[in-house]
């Protein structure tokens, strides 16, 4: 069985930052990413992001997985990046077993490991909704900048996120139409500097909005949305429909991390980091010592703060290990300090209520 | 109504315009950035220090009419496009107005293209007069337009005819 010191399950932002952070103390780790290519979340995305210098904000996502794997490749000896390679269970010796390729399965036993798996899309229910042309926006985001693949001709976005509205705003690019935005909450949640530049292309963003039914016999014909009261009750005779071939889904995300549940890490449903998450220490570490976890797996934020995160975990993991650089301290400081900036506005008020909750 | 449709609101449109002296004695940049996020990308790139954000991210920007020259290095690199330069020096009838524009095919120098406002509503004709978009604005790139002054609060993008 192959032994590694530090196995980093998940290559975007946090895994990327993780595995920088610990080589660059000392420690040799592996990395497994379950898709053909790493970068995680980043790799889709091609617009600007926003943040401080340090999280390279300004810069597109797909840029910055490039930077973070050329950090990457200077620490060519102490890491590994082992592609098409799915976690698949985690278990009480730290032993992990390994999917690769779809066919080949291996186990591998690591002294320490970072969770940084990421997030799954969440779905929603309404008649229909199962025909092909419906999709999750993560998908047709993937279908689009990924492979370069057009989804359809005209969309109708249900969730006025943060993921909903950018997405939207890659497919106007793309030259595909998008009839609406809509979501049930009577406020747009994605920053307002986003939904401006789609409204000023003259998408309407109909908050107080759902979808009632998909309409289509083999694929997606059509959808009728309606608006709904203040407690999500759809409002009779406010129907309207819209003929389109592609539906896309993007009602939030909830972090990916039964790994560890499966490992036995404590684990608590927090709200504000929108589904079950793993709690921890300060350092990212779980309730089992030697095992952390970083970034969307932890709780829904952004790429700022699971960069942030990654280095943290990565610093404080390789530090357990015997990895101690001079100036940990300082380093550690100031990973803290740029989480605490980043969380520090209005927006952040959710994340820090659930920061405190899930605090060990 | 902003927070519902993510369209601004004329008087919030105008809490960010200088007042019309300003904007006749040169180009000045229009910071449309009303919420408190996590982001400063635009003081960072200002080389005149005319942006001001502060030790707290979250602060909304603010662009000192005095010190902001019009030079434009800050709209390529506003992750939000929300910022745009006005500069009503050039003639009495129109002002030129620079914004950001992904979208392809740019349209060229010459072309009339649709000018819309805030909600996408085609509002009046705009002339393209420059089209920038050097490897510095990583693929952002910035027009030039000319548009009639009765306009100035409302112009904010543009569409190319069909
Ligand atoms: C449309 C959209 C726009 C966004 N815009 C911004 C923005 O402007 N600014 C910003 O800061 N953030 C933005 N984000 C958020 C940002 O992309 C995420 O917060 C960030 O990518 C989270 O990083 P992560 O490393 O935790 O997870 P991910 O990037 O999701 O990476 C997780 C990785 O783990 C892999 N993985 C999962 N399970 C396994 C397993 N069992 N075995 C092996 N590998 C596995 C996945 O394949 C993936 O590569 C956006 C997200 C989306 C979807
Ligand atoms: S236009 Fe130039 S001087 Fe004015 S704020 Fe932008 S970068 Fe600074
Ligand atoms: S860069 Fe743009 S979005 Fe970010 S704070 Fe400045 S004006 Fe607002």
């Amino acid at each position: 069985m192959r032994e590694v010191e530090l196995l980093i399950i998940g290559s975007g932002p946090a895994g990327l930052c993780a595995a920088i952070s610990a080589a660059s103390s000392g420690a040799k780790v592996l990395i497994l990413e379950r898709t053909f290519k790493p970068g995680g979340q980043l790799v889709k995305q091609t617009h600007m992001f926003f943040g401080s210098e340090s999280q390279y904000a300004s810069h597109r996502g797909v840029d910055i997985a490039g930077i973070l794997l050329k950090k990457v490749e200077e620490f060519g000896d102490k890491i590994e990046i082992m592609l098409n390679a799915t976690a698949v269970g985690f278990y009480e010796d730290n032993v992990v077993t390994v999917l690769k390729d779809e066919k080949e399965y291996f186990k591998i036993k690591a002294d320490s490991a970072i969770c940084a798996t990421g997030a799954f899309e969440k779905s929603l229910a309404f008649p229909n909704n199962d025909l092909p042309g419906i999709y999750g926006a993560g998908a047709v985001q993937t279908l689009m900048n990924v492979y370069g693949i057009r989804p359809g001709n005209r969309v109708l976005m249900v969730g006025a996120g943060n993921i909903g509205v950018i997405v939207s705003y890659q497919l106007m690019q793309a030259g595909i139409d998008v009839a609406a935005v809509l979501d049930a909450a009577p406020r747009i949640g994605a920053y307002l500097v986003h939904a401006s530049k789609l409204a000023r292309m003259g998408v309407p963003i109909l908050t107080s909005h759902t979808v009632k039914e998909a309409i289509g016999k083999d694929c997606l014909e059509a959808a009728v949305v309606c608006e709904v009261d203040d407690h999500f009750k759809p409002i009779p005779g406010t129907e309207k429909r819209y003929d389109v071939d592609v539906m896309c889904i993007s009602v939030g995300l909830s972090p990916l991390n039964e790994l560890l549940a499966m490992r036995g890490v404590e684990m608590k449903y927090v709200p504000q980091l929108s589904g079950s998450v793993p709690m921890r220490t300060e350092s990212c570490e779980t309730s089992i010592p030697g095992i952390f976890v970083a970034g969307d797996a932890s709780g829904i934020e952004e790429a700022s703060s699971a960069m942030a995160e990654g280095y943290l975990a990565g610093l404080c993991a390789a530090a357990k290990l015997g990895h101690v650089p001079e100036d940990f301290e300082k380093r550690k400081a100031e990973y803290l300090k740029q989480l605490e900036g980043l969380r520090s506005g209005p927006v952040g008020d959710r994340i820090r209520a659930g920061m405190k909750s899930s605090q060990l | 109504m902003f927070e519902k449709t993510g369209v601004a609101t004329r008087e919030m449109v105008m809490t960010k315009f200088p007042p019309i002296e300003r904007i006749n004695k040169g180009p000045i940049a229009i910071v449309e950035c009303y919420q408190k996020i996590p982001c400063n990308p635009c003081q960072t790139a200002c080389p005149f220090g005319a942006i001001h954000i502060g030790e707290d991210i979250n602060n909304i920007p603010e662009r000192d009419e005095n010190v902001c020259t019009g030079c434009g290095m800050c709209v390529a690199k506003c992750p939000g496009l929300s910022i745009m330069i006005v500069d009503g020096s050039k003639s009495e009838d129109t002002v030129e107005f620079r914004i950001p524009y992904e979208f392809m095919p740019l349209p060229e120098v010459g072309e009339k293209v649709v000018g819309l406002d805030r909600a996408g509503n085609p509002v009046c004709e705009a002339k393209v007069i420059k089209v920038m978009n050097p490897p510095s604005f990583d693929r952002t790139p910035v027009v030039t337009l000319e548009v009639g002054r009765e306009f100035l609060y409302d112009f904010r993008n543009f569409r190319r005819e069909a």
